[in-house]
């Protein structure tokens, strides 16, 4: 289980931003540590987000992004009260799912 | 998923945030695309997390005496976290001396915990390995101040020895490349490669440094506290590292944050 994720959403003009920071190491495994070993690979591998069950967004996500990855998208429709679902799946079977309401 | 749905999205912004590249525009300076770019990341500032888990340590029994740190008096009174910041550093009567955030929770964990000082020196800043508890606490504490207008007395004598002390060593030059504080930072219009150095003898230089700090830095992944920003300066002067929470540290935040009074506190802040 995943450590939380800050999510939020806003309706304005009847488009949806949709702001997530997500909390997740990301490394690419091919850093060493001071050791001399390698750290192994753990990232995020695929973000769906959902408006009230339906999927707006999914991505796959790879080694090149940051460490807590912020994604911004936005998507026509949405009104407030409406439920934002966003959940990750990492490379090690990891997941984590957070749900907010949209704002107006 | 199917096309209709990808339709839907208007944009997708993913930013690997070490890597971010601006497209380049004629008559842009490097310091306005900083700008942007904290503009455009503002709103996802990792350290938000490192506020909930300092909110979480604050209110958690530890240490040997299995004590919480709800009843730590940072001034306001016993508990009283909101707007503490603004005000500190500060003289306590109970230890008698002028202590700044970070030597104050040390006092707390000590007395309330019974967490011994040198234990809590010996790991005073984060790590990627591993987070520092007091820096944690720190964020959130700093956290509670925001919007608040920054007011640090200097009323009492030995506040206003501190802001004296803390001034003489940012002017004082020394080590090996008989360098100060005010080398680098009394001087305005000038930077180090793409870092605008802010002038911090100027009120408005002044109040937007310390009112930022502590501060995520991205290029680290990591929060970082005002002690290990002074203690970052000192290393890049090539002085000895000064002691955790010395009276030299204390005196230096205190001459800082008496030139940012007036100014709301902003932090924790987001930096390159």
């Amino acid at each position: 289980m995943g450590n939380p994720m800050k999510i939020r959403a806003a309706v304005k003009d009847g488009v949806t931003e949709v702001k997530i920071l997500m909390q997740h190491e990301m490394e690419t495994g091919l850093r060493k540590d001071a050791d001399g070993n390698l750290v192994p690979a753990c990232f995020i591998t695929e973000v769906k987000a959902q408006h009230n069950g339906r999927t707006v967004l999914e991505a796959q996500f790879g080694q090149s992004v940051s460490k807590n990855p912020y994604l911004v998208f936005r998507f026509k429709g949405g009104v407030a009260g409406d439920k934002i679902t966003i959940s990750w799946v990492d490379n090690k079977g990891d997941t984590r799912s957070d749900e907010t309401a949209i704002s107006a | 998923m199917n096309t209709s749905n990808v339709s839907k999205v208007v944009m997708l912004l993913a930013l690997a945030t070490s890597y971010v590249a601006i497209a380049a525009e004629g008559g842009v300076s490097d310091s306005d695309r900083i700008a942007q770019y904290r503009e455009m990341i503002s709103d996802g500032n990792p350290a938000d997390f490192d506020e909930m888990a300092g909110e979480e340590l604050w209110k958690k029994p530890g240490g040997p005496k299995n004590a919480s740190l709800e009843k730590c008096d940072l001034g306001k009174g016993s508990g009283v976290v909101k707007g503490a910041y603004a005000e500190m550093p500060r003289y306590f009567k109970d230890t008698d001396r002028v202590q700044d955030l970070e030597s104050r929770l040390m006092t707390c964990m000590n007395t309330l915990q019974g967490i011994p000082e040198e234990e809590i020196a010996a790991k005073p800043f984060s790590t990627e390995q591993k987070n520092s508890d007091i820096s944690t606490l720190a964020t959130y504490v700093v956290g509670q101040s925001k919007g608040i207008k920054m007011a640090v007395s200097v009323k009492h004598p030995k506040e206003k020895e501190a802001y004296e002390i803390g001034k003489r060593i940012f002017n004082y030059r020394a080590g090996p490349y008989d360098f100060s504080c005010s080398t680098c930072h009394a001087t305005s219009g000038v930077r180090i490669r793409m870092q605008d150095l802010p002038n911090l003898n100027v009120a408005k230089d002044a109040q937007a440094a310390y009112t930022s700090w502590p501060a995520y830095r991205v290029s680290q992944g990591l929060t970082r506290s005002f002690e290990w920003r002074l203690n970052d300066c000192f290393r890049q002067q090539r002085f000895p590292e000064p002691k955790f929470a010395s009276e030299a540290t204390i005196a230096l935040t205190m001459y800082s944050a008496v030139n940012a009074n007036g100014a709301e506190y902003a932090g924790p802040g987001l930096k390159r």
